[in-house]
């Protein structure tokens, strides 16, 4: 008896291969801790710049301790952690916006005279929350993750401290924030009384072995009331202008790429793996709310940020509509999508960041007017990512959306996708509002031209890139997320994967039972 | 031998060359002239490479599909997309005109695009490559992916070089067409939802072995998934709107091609697609969209007789012309269906020449009023001549193009149904009345504005872009063979499915 207790024991400590399967977190952590030690040792303006390319090297070891850990595929740390190539996507998705957004804020932290070392940490911080929730298959240690990620975005949304919009912001994203992860936490409690467990595999195991307790469906609607607030669904949509509006530009599109993907990362997990009762009528009207809402809103701005906010909205309802679809084609769709997004999303964040100047004094459509003759390679640029926005052919926004009403034709949701493809017509008028203020008229006020700094340049260069990437040439992207969108939802019982969770499904009466 | 390597990978020279000449040109300094003369040299080099299609267009190498110098290679595994080109009679000649038209454009702007002359050539080459891809495509999404792409050069086009209301004309344009096209999006994911495969041919073949499943269900709403994007293009009446607006705003060269060939992407669609998928749905819906047609054809050219802008005047023109080819086309007849085929060519042709006309006289005038012409025969007595070619073969003299497709298209008509065809005709009469009205305003009586007695003939750039229109429309109208011999297999090919459906729904 106690050998045997003792020999558990043993298998409960943790493996070195577990290590290497949170390695991209630790690294990550790793590199924040180094900026928050220097930051005090360097004055502000050195700072900004050391401590900016130690960040970016922390997120380059990120990338490559995310290929070390795709070595390690399977589980760690008592199963909470589950590597496979659902969670290298997001890690490798989501430690790339990092970079892209740390090249985009040399210049910006500059002009804004915000000092960098908490900045860079941050981001760096929230990535590992981010990251985590991408690879955690356990209910609580996901929203601790999910906690790391916010807590770091609600002080990174108030980081133009002089500006009362900034500090409004982030009071408003903590508050709301805060209650939605409240009800993120309480389904997940409601989900333990329902099945026992906090294991995704064992609630899944547990759902399937008998009738669906009403208390399922419940936790589930609570959970969904978290995440859908994370990636701005409606209608629990209503913080995003308003957060958008007043927090730095760069880290709106951070904001609106990192941790939308995480949430859509442990949306995908959550109601696919575990098949979740209810699915396809909970998101089909979340879905077409926020597409539609999210256009209509979106007709009327006047500020490109908030323009921008509402847009990101609507797109999170397309996501939606992925996840409406069948399991695996609405996976690797929606994990597509995700990346699409992010380098247009990203690209035109960074655009509107640069243009936006000291204080963010330039960030009404009127400003952009004439830009298309007073810098015509930073117009072109937002035009590309515009158009991808749009859907144009030739950009991963087109393609991207092509397969996610593809996935949801398959599916059967015809109406749902004429809802979409309608919406995604209206949502060109829009965008097409900036194309047209920046090429067909004329400048009518005085804004400074101001040239695009190096590191901009690579950040705009490479959204570009993956733009254009992901729309011609999509075949290997496809693929990759066809197959571990397979790998996720196709994945054996979990009695097979692993005997020791038949105990926490059956509980401590098992336990019992065996002695 | 060496024809045969180049002919199998001529569509994809043709379609990407003038892309590949518009990317260059963003590299070249912005030297005006020399941009001027690198976007004649890619468009006149893309002309000649196209006419390679033509010239080798054997008849008898027709092959199983029924398509001509077929590529067909995979572009991504999963969704089943292949890069699937060929052209058969139809869309052969629809390339030669777009390419034929594009150097004109290009002539033609030479010096009326003086500003961001580097942004319009490059929009304009961009456009020339998605509208030839567009004519080249035969899997679905290669076909969406060239008609989406279409529009944001246009767009761009009107909205950065046109006149007054230019910014209102482009998003009306870009709304129109695009609320138009995700219909048919929805419809080509549903296809491929149940067939697995975007490529026309395949998906052909297996709705007429009846082999898709929940298919006639579906039928009538894919067919009107199809058919409103392509109306909106055409574009038929009631979703007429936004052409006259795009028209009289649009840049010369963006008139032209806007009415010579983005029409035609329309017409094209609704026969090779509509009829090619859906021919049951044709048959049934044909009563309503024939009569849409013939209303077009009469309201259009009502409208365009009571215009006092001239461009406007052609603009309407354009509607009723359009409405010919749809009346041909769902006449499902062989001589209506040649017809359309050779009015879409005619039009180009003409509508494209009237348009660049108008072009020239604003240049001078600043204005496409009427009222502010007259006389100007004797200060502009070779633009005078030049017009008169391009209106006769508009209007459908004989021995000119425009007669040669209208009187098969009335010919099929009146297979059809004899009252089609009678009020069809009418449509000869009423562009008769407009077209030359508005010329006997411009040209004849005495010069009635001083000002326009200092107006200077047309300049070298200018013959050089009209003459090839005034010739080709004679062309055309003597030697209707050179294009209808091709045209006619083609069409034959295009009818059969229909001719098979047609005892099944006439037994109802």
């Amino acid at each position: 008896m106690i050998v045997t207790l003792a020999l558990a024991y043993l298998q409960r400590v943790p493996q070195s291969a577990d290590y290497a399967r949170i390695l991209p977190e630790i690294v990550l952590a790793v590199f924040g801790m180094i900026v928050m030690v220097l930051e005090p040792l360097l004055d502000e303006e050195k700072g900004r710049k050391v401590l900016g390319w130690i960040a970016l090297a922390g997120t380059v070891a990120g990338l490559g301790a995310t290929w070390l850990m795709s070595q390690f595929p399977g589980l760690a740390f008592w199963n909470m952690v589950q590597v496979d190539g659902f969670s290298v996507f997001f890690h490798a998705l989501m430690i790339t916006i990092a970079a892209v957004v740390i090249l985009s804020s040399y210049e910006y932290l500059a002009v804004q005279r915000i000092r960098a070392g908490e900045y860079y940490a941050l981001i760096l911080f929230g990535v590992v929350g981010m990251a985590l929730m991408s690879s955690a298959i356990e209910l609580v240690l996901i929203f601790i993750a999910l906690e790391i990620s916010s807590i770091s975005s609600y002080v990174l949304a108030g980081f133009r401290r002089h500006e009362a919009a900034s500090a409004e912001s982030s009071l408003k994203y903590f508050l709301l924030g805060s209650f939605a992860t409240a009800f993120f936490l309480y389904g997940v409690a409601l989900m333990f009384g329902a099945t026992g467990s906090t294991n995704i595999d064992s609630i899944r195991a547990a759902l399937q072995s008998g009738p669906i307790p009403l208390l399922a469906y419940v936790a589930v609607a609570f959970m969904f009331v978290g995440l859908g607030f994370k990636v701005a669904a409606a209608p629990f949509h209503v913080w995003t202008p308003d957060v958008y509006e007043g927090a730095p530009a760069p880290i709106v599109g951070f904001m609106s790429t990192a941790p939308k993907a995480a949430a859509f990362a442990v949306l995908l997990r959550v109601i696919f793996v575990i098949n979740v009762p209810g699915r396809v009528r909970l998101i089909w009207v979340a879905a077409a709310l926020s597409m539609t809402l999210g256009n209509l809103g979106a007709l009327v701005q006047n500020n490109v940020k908030r323009l921008l906010a509402y847009s990101s909205i609507a797109h999170a309802g397309y996501l939606l509509v992925a996840l409406a679809a069948a399991p695996e084609l609405g996976t690797s769709a929606a994990m597509f999508y995700t990346a699409a997004y992010a380098a247009m999303n990203l690209g035109a964040f960074a655009v509107v960041s640069h243009f936006a100047n000291a204080g963010e004094r330039y960030v009404t459509l009127e400003d952009y007017e004439g830009l298309g003759r007073s810098s015509p390679l930073l117009a072109a640029t937002l035009t590309i990512f515009l158009l991808s926005l749009i859907g144009i052919p030739m950009t991963g926004g087109f393609l991207a959306k092509f397969y996610v009403f593809s996935a949801a034709v398959k599916a059967n949701l015809i109406w749902l996708t004429i809802i979409g493809v309608l919406n995604s017509g209206v949502g060109a008028y829009y965008y097409l509002r900036i194309i047209v203020v920046m090429y067909m008229r004329e400048s009518r006020k005085d804004v400074p031209v101001i040239p695009v700094p190096f590191a901009l340049r690579v950040a705009l260069a490479s959204c570009i890139a993956a733009t254009l990437y992901l729309g011609i040439f999509p075949s290997r992207v496809l693929q990759y997320v066809q197959d571990s969108a397979q790998q996720l939802v196709r994945q054996a019982p979990p009695e097979i994967l692993n005997p020791e969770l038949a105990i926490r499904v059956h509980g401590a009466s098992g336990l019992r039972g065996q002695e | 031998m060496k024809t045969d390597d180049l002919s199998s990978i001529i569509l994809t020279l043709v379609t990407f060359a003038p892309l590949a000449g518009g990317l260059l040109l963003m590299l070249l300094p912005r030297r005006d002239r020399d941009i001027r003369i690198f976007a004649l040299v890619v468009s006149l080099l893309t002309f000649v490479l196209s006419l390679h299609l033509p010239v080798y267009f054997h008849l008898p190498v027709y092959f199983n599909t029924g398509f001509h110098y077929e590529i067909d290679k995979q572009w991504i595994a999963s969704p089943n997309i292949h890069y699937h080109m060929g052209i058969d009679g139809i869309s052969l000649w629809l390339v030669v005109l777009t390419t034929f038209l594009t150097p004109l454009c290009v002539l033609i702007s030479w010096k009326s695009i003086r500003d961001r002359v580097k942004e319009f050539f490059i929009l304009l080459l961009i456009l020339e490559t998605a509208l030839i891809g567009v004519f080249t495509s035969l899997d679905l999404f290669l076909f969406y992916f060239f008609w989406e792409a279409t529009l944001i050069p246009m767009a761009l086009l009107i909205g950065i070089f046109g006149h007054e209301r230019k910014v209102y004309a482009a998003v009306k344009f870009f709304m129109y067409t695009m609320i138009g096209s995700v219909f048919m999006l929805a419809a080509i994911l549903w296809l491929y939802a149940h067939t697995g495969s975007f490529d026309f041919v395949l998906i052909r073949d297996q709705i007429m072995r009846g082999a898709v499943p929940k298919f006639p269900a579906a039928a009538q709403w894919l067919f009107l998934g199809f058919f409103l994007a392509f109306a909106v293009k055409v574009p038929l009446f009631p979703f007429h709107t936004w052409l006259p607006d795009a028209h009289v705003e649009a840049p010369t060269a963006g008139s032209v091609l806007l009415a010579g060939v983005l029409l035609k992407m329309g017409t094209y669609g609704l026969l090779r697609f509509n009829l090619g998928l859906f021919p049951e749905q044709s048959r049934q819906n044909a009563w309503w969209v024939m009569t849409l047609a013939l209303i077009g054809i009469i309201y259009g050219a009502l409208v365009a007789m009571v215009q006092p802008n001239m461009k406007k005047l052609i603009a309407y023109s354009s509607v009723s012309h359009l409405g010919f080819v749809v009346l041909g086309i769902f006449s499902f007849t062989q001589a209506g269906l040649n017809g359309a085929l050779f009015v879409m060519l005619a039009h180009g042709i003409s509508t494209g020449g009237l348009f660049m006309l108008a072009g020239i006289l604003h240049e001078r005038r600043h204005t496409y009023e009427i009222a502010e012409f007259g006389g100007l025969a004797a200060p502009m007595p070779v633009y005078a001549a030049s017009y008169l070619v391009i209106v006769l073969a508009s209007a459908g003299l004989p021995l000119l193009n425009g007669f040669i497709g209208e009187f098969l298209v009335l010919s099929g008509a009146f297979q059809d149904k004899a009252i089609y065809g009678i009020l069809g005709a009418t449509g000869i009469i009423w562009s008769a009345v407009y077209l030359l009205w508005m010329y006997q305003r411009v040209f004849y009586g005495k010069v009635t504005h001083p000002v326009n007695n200092s107006l200077s003939d047309l300049s070298g750039f200018e013959k050089m872009a009209i003459w090839p229109c005034a010739a080709a429309a004679l062309l055309m109208g003597v030697a209707p063979i050179l294009w209808l011999g091709t045209i006619d297999p083609a069409v034959q090919a295009a009818l059969s499915p229909l001719v098979r459906v047609a005892s099944r729904v006439v037994g109802q």
